[in-house]
């Protein structure tokens, strides 16, 4: 191993969370800054996500993944922030050091003075949901999928069926039957869709691919390759219900059945760990360790990129005020519940203090809802209520305070509650 | 009478439209082209990859200028499957112009250096 290096901030992940953190970062005064990115570029999953519809809320435009990826990276570059590719980062330590190894480089040590980590999700296997049925050739994740055809160029199948319908799928169903295959529906366990509404319209009704609710897969049968599945309607409970069946001839089953936080490295260190799988966080998205923050997909999963650019903006702040050592520390801490019907909130607790102006609170509910009223409670006081026509889980939701309206709170708990028209 | 889901940003608004033109349930007025657009010509942007060489990559991601006729998106799509690119591109280089004579461009998305 080469003598230890020592750098200001190292950002672990070049995707969508860790380039626009860096650039916040950078802004805030920060320059010895380093990018870490496994990948041999920067960019992260944006640069299979060759569709468009990212960047409305940012740019006030509909990009393609890879294009708003562009403008990060263009930014990168020209703030001069260092970054390196194709090097994996095996490990971090209590006191910020950064292990990694990389073709160019081999093995290195840094002694950081912040870190944050914006290392993406992953996405839910087949062994993950249990997946009945064979283990053959022809099983793959929406993601995988999209990488072999969108980067690598190779056709996944020509008869397909879609398990799940999260946008990646959804996604996915137009982008093979754009291609040439034949798919043949999607099939999701809950009685909604998971996706948004419009990737129903836009990649499932335009292209009359049928979407089967509260449906699952029964069986995958095939000798090497999948040749045929079996899906069965289920029951609140989940259980099959009975002469429900239906075979589809496919050579292909696409899961996009959910993603989840990776955080192997924030395990190693003992960070705590809330129900999203990702850190507990404070208003700068700090973590219970000083000086390691984490944002993006590691952190809740997002359903729009732009929300991700927005969330690391406010950690390269945070990572800077930490670097200047302006952050209080003192223990005038507000813990954030979740209340009925309410599944996480980010972040999980705050020190009022060190809010500049205003800060925003992303939630997600536990089942659909119609006529609702969110409400928030200061130390059991209502605060804000804030009423929707429809609220779903698969849409995560905002909320958004003066530093004023939490000042000298204990705990604040957010509550949805259905309306009686 | 019709209605639609809005695709035009992820609120995804349910639309409906008269005989008249008249839409309802729009939050913005590009929900209210997207309606009307939708019973006269429906388009959509489309997206695909073309085949890249000298690349470290085997794709290059590529977008149409701009939204076309919905039931030109099948020929549109053989159009792409035709054209090899070698790199280097550069981000909205045209890769095909005047595409199936729509007055619209097939632009690359990405830039790729050279391998």
């Amino acid at each position: 191993m080469n003598e230890v290096k020592t750098i200001d901030l190292v950002v672990i992940g070049g995707g969508s969370a860790g380039l626009a953190a860096a650039i916040s970062a950078k802004n805030e005064g920060i320059d010895d800054i380093l990018i870490i990115e496994k990948e041999e570029f920067l960019g992260g999953i944006l640069q299979q996500c060759i569709h468009n519809g990212f960047g409305l809320q940012t740019f006030n435009e509909q990009l393609s993944g890879p294009e708003y990826a562009q403008r990060y990276i263009n930014e990168v570059e020209r703030l001069k922030i260092k970054y390196i590719t194709n090097a994996f980062v095996s490990s971090i330590s209590k006191d910020k050091d950064v292990y990694y190894s990389s073709k160019s480089e081999g093995f290195v040590h840094i002694k950081a003075k912040a870190i944050i980590i914006s290392t993406g999700c992953v996405e839910r296997t087949p062994g993950q949901i249990m997946l009945e049925g064979k283990r053959i050739s022809g099983i793959l994740t929406a993601g995988q999928a999209q990488k072999y055809m969108n980067i690598e160029g190779y056709m996944v199948g020509k008869k397909a069926f879609i398990l799940g319908s999260g946008d990646i799928g959804l996604i996915m169903a137009r982008r093979m039957t754009l291609e040439g295959a034949k798919v043949l529906g999607v099939a999701e366990l809950m009685p909604y869709s998971n996706g948004l509404a419009r990737n129903i319209a836009q990649c499932l009704n335009d292209f009359n691919i049928p979407l089967f609710l509260s449906h699952t897969i029964k069986d995958v049968i095939g000798k090497d390759r999948v040749e045929k599945i079996i899906i069965a309607k289920v029951d609140e409970k989940g259980n099959y219900i009975e002469n429900s069946e239906k075979e589809f001839e496919v050579d292909t089953l696409i899961l996009s059945v959910g993603l989840i936080p990776y955080n192997v490295l924030l395990e190693g260190v003992d960070a705590k760990i809330s129900s999203t799988k990702g850190a507990i966080v404070d208003e700068n998205y700090m973590t219970s360790i000083p000086g390691i923050f984490e944002c993006g997909n590691s952190l809740h999963v997002h359903d729009l990129v732009d929300y991700v650019s927005l969330e690391a903006k406010q950690a390269g702040v945070g990572a800077s005020l930490y670097l200047k050592n302006m952050l209080n520390s003192d223990n005038d801490n507000c813990q954030v519940k979740c209340g009925n019907n309410i599944s996480y909130i980010v972040p999980q607790h705050i020190n009022v203090n060190n809010i500049k102006k205003d800060i925003s609170f992303k939630y997600r509910v536990r089942k659909p809802m119609k006529n609702v009223k969110v409400e928030a409670y200061l130390d059991d006081k209502l605060i804000k209520s804030i009423s929707k026509i429809a609220i779903l889980p698969s849409e995560m939701e905002k909320m958004t305070f003066n530093k004023e309206a939490l000042a000298n709170g204990r705990e604040l708990r957010f509550e949805v509650k259905e309306v009686k028209l | 009478m019709k209605s639609f889901i809005c695709i035009e940003c992820p609120k995804g608004c349910h639309l409906t439209i008269d005989e008249n033109f008249n839409v309802t349930g729009n939050s913005c007025i590009r929900g209210k082209n997207y309606a009307i657009n939708e019973i006269k010509c429906p388009k959509r942007i489309l997206t695909s990859t073309v085949k890249l060489t000298n690349a470290s990559i085997s794709r290059l991601p590529v977008i149409t200028s701009a939204p076309i006729p919905k039931d030109k998106m099948f020929d549109v799509i053989k159009e792409i499957h035709k054209v090899s690119i070698s790199a280097p591109v550069k981000l909205h280089d045209i890769i095909i112009s005047n595409v199936c004579n729509l007055s619209i461009d097939i632009i690359a998305t990405r830039t790729i250096n050279k391998n």
